[in-house]
């Protein structure tokens, strides 16, 4: 939530661009995910003027000025003017009733508040329970969608899956060719990824290369998709159209409906969730970007709306870079810890 | 979603009203729906907290000198502002250099820089300039070069190849020094997406803009982007010389509050609107429509001047001299409206532009109004060009025949007879109230508005 780690861009290969495109990312530095969430602070903290830590820093005492202070640093993380709220009442109910004077008990406990708010969208995916195990990606445009899909192909090819990608964005220019170099970098066969130019039916790649994967016993299938925003309603009935050919060639496809979200996205986040779910059923999401300043707080607001009936959709991964290794699985704790790390 | 600052206003107007006077208490109440409206736009928290002192010492200044209730008075303070912080009016590019006139795009990743290169040929030629050249300084998103590479050839310009293993600033010069060979107007140069913390990432654009003195340097933003848009926006603007800001993703339903807050740290201007991923999907900036957006109040204006150039002028000309000669508004006018409706962008496009709709509406009314709109046509194309022009020839026997023609019941044949009824009721106060009227007494005729 809180400033993660920045990877540095890749230098550019020296090599021709066919070489080039097909050479694997260079390793990134290999910190840990606790080392990379302080790095990212410390960078964090430059930019912002009120990290929590000064904030009980400057104030020994419990008064309004610190809830003030509590209120900006939620707001200004992009947790909404409601989830914001809730937050606040919960904490100041806990003051009352716990008799709470120091800044540092308020501390402990407005992390305990969040963290209660955050744990349920800590949910990893797994991908043993069926094979192919199809996971389709969407999401608005520029998102992240198509680098994701680049992070979770070597991710799972670490865990010793075979991986096939699926070139389903047939309309953004050199969408495919993008994909292709994905494929490329981590050794895949990318359906669709030849195509010239734009054009071609998206659904009928995503189908083609669920029937290969199933004669070629492949594990996983990720299917790019291009990007739409939830007002572009032809596009969005297209999207719902993919979704129902890929259960033609699987009944129980997708496995995995991914909902890329821009860490940098504000409230609008909570309205792309609902149209993307109402239209294809969203079951997990991915934040990207991570790597900035923007806070993705949004999940908290997320966190905060759901519909009572079920639980609120799981982050599976966050995105901290644009290389290979630059994904992470969600983890509630580190993601509140980021906020009140020293 | 989120109920829109009308809405919000309209229930602190009421309180307000008959209390004669505005307190400062009572413009605590009112200020603190503005702030939240704000904030549920995606402005950033420090720009609310600006705004909504300068609003304040605003209001309380005026209050005695004005005679209008203190509601209006709020309102009127409360946009007035915001246009004025938007900027007053429209900013056009600037060429005013020795040729090639270089522009140089910025912007975080994801933001749309490489999809606005495109766009902004075609809006360089339409103001006349002939030769225009883009260029890629991307080396590190896979396929970025190709993308410019496609979207330059849809646009028809020319385009300078450049390879991920040369250095951006390299490629910067070569293309340079072949746009002023080759005699190019103008020089568009995309480059990789970075973040404002990437120390390396800030340099190397710097760099970039020493080597090519652009005229212009523009900021591309996602209108989608939230509180962080402020640091973003200072980080760019410290580091570059920025001329102005291109908003994009505008065809979304975000309010885009992200375009106030980068307008008031960087004091540019918001020069172009991306408002789809075509490369028709330009629009100059209107500030005071971007402020309606935001606040979530419509805009009728922008609508009508829309209307006035989308909607074909015989069309619309032939429907006032018919209702001025006293005949009847027939099925066939009808129809010509609805296909004038689509043209204006579809209802979703309309609906935002109204008053007090957004709010009402969800994407699931406006996708069963668009279908519906579509059933409206098919069921008036299943009638015979008498049957359009006299409705009341429409008995039983007819309306089963059109109903199976059109795939519908005869009830909804029946349904969209009444709403006939009414559009043409409508379009007599067509005169009277002008086109606004006409397009809010549209809502009317479509199920769930
Ligand atoms: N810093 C950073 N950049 C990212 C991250 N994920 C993706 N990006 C960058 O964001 C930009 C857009 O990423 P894409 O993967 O093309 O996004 P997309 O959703 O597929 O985009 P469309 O297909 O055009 O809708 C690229 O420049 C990526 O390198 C991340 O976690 N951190
Ligand atoms: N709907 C809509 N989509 C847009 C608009 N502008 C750009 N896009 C889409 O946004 C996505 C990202 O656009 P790009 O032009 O690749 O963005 P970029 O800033 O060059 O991205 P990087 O080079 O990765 O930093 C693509 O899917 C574009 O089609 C717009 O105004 N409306
Ligand atoms: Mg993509
Ligand atoms: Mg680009």
């Amino acid at each position: 939530m809180f400033g993660f780690f920045k990877s540095s861009k890749e230098p550019p290969p020296a090599t021709d661009q066919a070489e080039a495109q097909a050479a694997p990312a260079p390793e990134q530095a290999k910190t840990g995910w606790a080392e990379r969430l302080k790095v990212g602070l410390s960078k964090t903290r430059k930019v912002l003027n009120t990290p929590v830590g000064d904030l009980f820093r400057r104030h020994a005492h419990i008064d309004e000025d610190v809830y003030e202070e509590l209120e900006t640093i939620l707001l200004t993380a992009d947790v909404g003017v409601d989830a914001t709220q809730y937050l606040l009442d919960a904490l100041r109910r806990k003051v009352k009733q716990d008799k709470l004077t120091e800044t540092g008990q308020l501390r402990d406990t407005l992390r305990a508040i969040l963290l209660e708010l955050l744990a349920p969208l800590e949910r990893p995916l797994d991908i043993d329970t069926a094979r192919p195990f199809v996971i389709m990606l969407a999401g608005v445009n520029g998102a992240g969608k198509t680098t994701t899909i680049g992070k979770l192909a070597k991710r799972f090819q670490g865990e010793g899956k075979h991986v096939l990608l699926a070139a389903g964005d047939t309309f953004r220019a050199a969408a495919r060719e993008q994909l292709a170099v994905w494929g490329e970098r981590n050794n895949v066969e990318v359906i669709g990824g030849q195509g010239e130019g734009t054009g071609g039916d998206p659904a009928a790649v995503i189908y083609d290369a669920i029937h290969s994967a199933r004669a070629r016993g492949i594990d996983v299938v990720l299917a790019d998709t291009a990007g739409r925003l939830p007002t572009q309603m032809h596009l969005m009935d297209e999207i719902r159209k993919v979704k129902r050919v890929i259960q033609k060639a699987d009944p129980a496809g997708p496995q995995e409906v991914l909902l890329v979200l821009d860490a940098n996205t504000g409230q609008n986040a909570l309205a792309q969730i609902k149209a993307f779910d109402e239209a294809i059923g969203v079951t997990g999401l991915v934040l990207t970007k991570l790597d900035g300043t923007a806070k993705g707080g949004v999940i908290a607001a997320l966190a905060h709306r759901h519909a009572p009936s079920r639980p609120p959709v799981p982050v599976r991964f966050i995105g901290v870079g644009e290389g290979l290794d630059d994904l992470q699985p969600f983890r509630a704790a580190e993601f509140v810890d980021a906020l009140f790390g020293e | 979603m989120f109920d829109n600052l009308t809405q919000r206003l309209g229930k602190v107007v009421k309180n307000l009203r008959g209390q004669g006077r505005l307190t400062e208490e009572n413009i605590q109440d009112a200020l603190r729906e503005v702030r939240v409206a704000l904030l549920e736009a995606d402005v950033a928290l420090p720009v609310v907290k600006d705004f909504i002192a300068k609003v304040r010492e605003k209001a309380l200044g005026t209050e005695v000198l004005q005679s209008l209730t203190p509601g209006q008075m709020l309102i009127g303070v409360v946009h007035k502002e915001l246009a004025a912080l938007m900027g007053e009016h429209a900013v056009p590019l600037s060429f005013a250099s020795q040729p090639p006139a270089v522009i140089l795009m910025a912007g975080l990743q994801g933001a749309g820089k490489t999809t606005t290169c495109g766009k902004l040929v075609r809006v360089i030629r339409q103001q006349g300039k002939k030769k225009i050249l883009t260029v890629s300084c991307d080396v590190y998103r896979p396929a970025a070069i190709e993308q410019l590479k496609t979207v330059t050839a849809q646009a028809e310009a020319d385009f300078f190849p450049s390879e991920p293993n040369q250095k951006p600033e390299d490629i910067a010069r070569a293309a340079l020094d072949y746009a002023k060979r080759h005699f190019h107007d103008v020089l568009i140069v995309d480059t990789a997406g970075r973040l404002h913390i990437d120390e390396a990432m800030m340099a190397e654009i710097k760099a970039l803009h020493a080597a090519l003195q652009p005229v212009e340097t523009l900021f591309v933003v996602d209108a989608m982007q939230g509180q962080d848009a402020v640091n973003t926006a200072r980080a760019f603007n410290d580091a570059l010389p920025l001329t102005g800001v291109v908003l994009t993703k505008l065809d979304g339903d975000a309010r885009g509050g992200a375009a106030l807050s980068v307008r008031h740290i960087t004091g540019k201007p918001i020069k172009f609107a991306g408002v789809g991923e075509k490369l028709g999907g330009i629009e100059v900036f209107h500030p005071e429509r971007m402020a309606s957006r935001i606040l979530g109040m419509g805009d009728v204006l922008s609508l009508i001047e829309e209307a006035q150039q989308a909607v074909d002028h015989q069309e619309a000309l032939k429907t006032v001299q018919k209702l001025k000669s006293g005949k009847g508004f027939d099925l066939e006018d009808f129809k010509s409206q609805i296909q004038q409706m689509k043209k204006l962008g579809g209802l979703s496009s309309l609906v935002d532009k109204l008053p007090g709709a957004g709010g009402k509406m969800g994407a699931d009314d406006l996708a069963q109004g668009e279908k519906q709109m579509r059933r409206v046509e098919g069921i008036i194309n299943s009638m015979t060009p008498e049957e359009r022009r006299k409705p009341e020839l429409l008995k039983a026997s007819r309306k089963r025949r059109i109903a199976t023609g059109a795939g519908v019941s005869v009830q909804e044949v029946n349904r969209l007879l009444t709403q006939f009824e009414q559009a043409r009721k409508m379009m007599k106060s067509l005169g009277k109230g002008g086109l606004s009227k006409m397009m809010r007494g549209m809502k009317g005729m479509l199920p769930g508005m």
